[in-house]
């Protein structure tokens, strides 16, 4: 009887939520689905996230369309969210798939911290977001890839940081900037034009938004700043004091700043 | 093979309850009280690592005493039923009555079946809008539930402490006010002066001060000096 409990006890002693999951409640986690070979057309598709370091922390920053096939399937998605204090993650991808993954991953995070009673480090956030998108490669290949952005600040290092991943879960640091899905390629040309070292936080939010701008202005699965709807990327910083949110009224001025300064120069975009 | 002697049932239980008690009596005491702020956590607690007092959910905490190993195996299970079940239905499923009832079928359990019983009693808090929506739940090794109002004393020295508490007590006191008073309440019971204290606070408007939905915060040493030697 004793050994019996025992034995349970040293088995439950992870602080991982995502392991406690898999062994309890399996079918919960986002990669254990059954879905048919190739369900890429089933789902909506979230499209182009883009993130940067700038002094003092990191800037990550996400358009507000998904997309199935040609159609718009939502105007309203938001893709980057705050995965702890002081970490944000954004996600391009299977939307469905995706918004489980970050809710997994922010359990995943909270979970650990509250069980051990501390943060688990930069790395150590990064190591267990890669571990996830590995185990979602089964559906990747069904055409529903995940692919993430991950950013935060490392407090031990004291600076912002940014890690890509691939579908087969590899993890790479990105120096400067990144960033991914449909629009990317446009984005990413964008920011190798606008970002430079040194930024300031509100600096890097208007790059950030302007990339986003340039990334729409091409790729039709990218939606760009919303006047009509009032609709603005969600942009996200983090920084020693943890992430904050850009209000609503700041990227309006600066989405209202780039359409003036875009139509005084008077140039195809 | 030989019989074992015949024990009744009765007698088994109140050896076992006794067991418990006595190894819950040895402990230092714990308080817990709603005030106009939040909830205050206030424990007697020697060791800055080892925690008596945790967090479970987004309005929910814990706080224990009695053997260190069975209240933190206990307070990590509350931990993964809380985050499974606010995985799989929403964070507001998940409720201090929910978790509660939980670890009361678990000690009820373990104090029939097992060789030995849990020595341990808990608190689950769960703050509300209000003093008056605050829940406090207070469960012994037996699986006994009680819901509490206003506050809750456990420990060894618990009535003498509880007396002191219910003095001072009021619905519109600061953390500052709450805190001096439970820790005055747990000197009661001590000969020394100065006592380690692990104190922390479920905070009742964390989205609007904090921009949280995690309530709970640990007191900081410092946080706690300023606390405790500042005026009320």
């Amino acid at each position: 009887m004793n050994d019996f409990l025992a034995e349970r006890v040293a088995a439950q002693s992870t602080s991982s939520f995502t392991e406690h999951l898999a062994a309890v409640r399996p079918e919960l986690l986002p990669s254990n689905r059954v879905l048919p070979t190739d369900a890429s057309h089933l789902a909506p598709h979230g499209t182009t996230v883009v993130a940067m370091s700038f002094a003092g922390g990191v800037v990550m920053a996400g358009d507000r369309r998904a997309t199935m096939g040609n159609m718009i399937a939502s105007r309203h998605i938001e893709k980057v969210f705050p995965a702890d204090r002081y970490a944000v993650l954004g996600i391009a991808g299977t939307a469905g798939l995706a918004i489980d993954i970050v809710r997994l991953f922010q359990v995943e995070l909270e979970h650990y911290e509250k069980i051990e009673g501390t943060l688990l480090s930069l790395e150590g956030k990064a190591t267990r977001l890669g571990a996830m998108i590995r185990s979602n490669l089964g559906l990747a290949l069904q055409g529903l890839a995940v692919v993430p952005l991950f950013a935060g600040f490392d407090l031990d290092e004291g600076v912002g940081r940014i890690f890509s991943y691939d579908v087969t879960g590899g993890r790479y640091e990105e120096p400067e900037h990144h960033s991914v899905g449909s629009g990317s390629v446009f984005a990413r040309g964008a920011l190798k034009k606008l970002w430079r070292p040194g930024l300031s936080e509100a600096q890097a939010v208007r790059v950030a938004v302007e990339a986003l701008f340039d990334a729409a202005d091409d790729d039709t699965a990218t939606g760009g700043p919303d006047p009509l709807r009032q609709l603005w990327p969600v942009v996200y910083s983090v920084t020693r004091s943890g992430h904050r949110r850009a209000p609503e009224h700041e990227l309006a001025e600066i989405a209202g700043d780039i359409f003036e300064q875009r139509s005084i120069a008077g140039r195809e975009a | 093979m030989t019989q074992p002697f015949y024990v009744s049932p009765e007698q088994v239980m109140k050896d076992r309850a006794d067991f418990a008690r006595k190894g819950i009596a040895r402990g230092r005491s714990v308080v817990v009280l709603s005030c106009g702020e939040g909830i205050a956590l206030v424990a007697e607690n020697p060791s800055p690592s080892l925690h008596k007092i945790g967090e479970i959910y987004d309005k929910i905490a814990f706080a224990a005493v009695g053997k260190y190993n069975e209240f933190e195996s206990l307070r990590q299970a509350g931990v993964r039923y809380a985050d499974v079940r606010g995985y799989s239905y929403d964070r507001v499923d998940v409720t201090g009555r929910g978790l509660a009832s939980v670890y009361a079928q678990s000690l009820g359990a373990v104090f029939t079946a097992e060789q030995k019983p849990f020595e341990v009693e808990l608190t689950v808090a769960e703050v509300g809008h209000d003093v008056g929506s605050d829940h406090l739940f207070r469960l012994t090794f037996d699986g006994s539930i009680a819901d509490e109002r206003r506050f809750v004393v456990m420990g060894g020295a618990a009535e003498r402490v509880a007396e002191a508490v219910i003095d001072g007590w009021s619905a519109e006191a600061s953390y500052r006010e709450a805190i001096q008073l439970a820790a005055r309440a747990l000197r009661e019971d001590r000969t020394e002066t100065q006592l380690s204290l692990e104190v922390a606070v479920l905070d009742r408007n964390s989205e609007t001060e904090r921009g949280v939905r995690r309530a709970f915060r640990r007191i900081t040493l410092d946080e706690l000096n300023e606390l405790l030697t500042g005026p009320i």
